[in-house]
């Protein structure tokens, strides 16, 4: 396997395992949603890109660019609507829920920040 | 072929770590966020195991399917969310405050 193709995938690894602690570590629905849209794209598209790499130029590796494409339109977009119905249905950002009395009422069964 | 193996078996490690997030929550939109994300390491678990199994052109279609249906699935379901109040889980604060909604 090529070298090039193997550093480039780690990175791409790298980012998805940081895609794996932001969502499990940070505190809030808003910050998990931060850590997974972007560092998810990133990681899913530098492995692809070392698999293309490690491809050549065949129709395979175009499928790899397209998937990168399509992932790198869409990832975003979904985030972007799931955070949007979490806003209109009441979840509140973590400094608005410590200063909100109406948040504070009903905290979460877990003890955790929504 | 060793590098694709410690590849998918760290993915699917990966996707167990996700899933701590999908069955803990706490709400609706934590899990689904962890739906979706599970969903983009499949893409890439995916198109790793072609190579595993030597077919990575069957493989590729596989998961440029997988990258349409999941993202389509994340759309459907929040966008279901936001417009049907009655569906989501109790303890809800209600309407968002002044200024938030938009």
């Amino acid at each position: 396997m090529n070298v090039v193709s193997l550093i480039v995938m780690s990175f791409g690894l790298f980012f998805l395992a940081v895609t794996v602690i932001g969502l499990i570590r940070l505190p809030g629905f808003f910050a998990r949603v931060h850590a997974v849209s972007k560092s998810e794209t990133l990681g899913l598209a530098l492995v692809f890109t070392g698999l293309m790499i490690h491809e050549g130029m065949t129709l395979v590796s175009l499928k790899y660019a397209l998937i990168i494409m399509f992932v790198s339109l869409a990832n975003p977009v979904g985030a972007h609507v799931l955070t949007r119905a979490a806003v209109r249905t009441g979840i509140l950002p973590l400094h608005l829920q410590r200063s909100t009395p109406r948040a504070n009422e009903q905290p979460d069964q877990q003890g955790e920040p929504r | 072929m060793t590098e694709f193996s410690a590849t998918a078996g760290l993915l699917i490690a990966f996707m167990f770590g996700l899933s701590y997030r999908l069955i803990r929550g706490p709400r609706v939109y934590n899990r689904l966020l962890a739906a979706g994300a599970i969903g983009t390491f499949a893409i890439v678990l995916l198109a790793v195991m072609g190579y595993l199994f030597e077919r990575p052109d069957m493989f590729v279609d596989l998961a440029l399917t997988y990258a349409l249906l999941n993202f389509i699935g994340t759309v459907a379901v929040a966008k279901y969310l936001e417009n049907h109040p009655e569906e989501r889980e109790p303890g809800q604060p209600g309407e968002p405050p002044e200024g938030i909604a938009g």
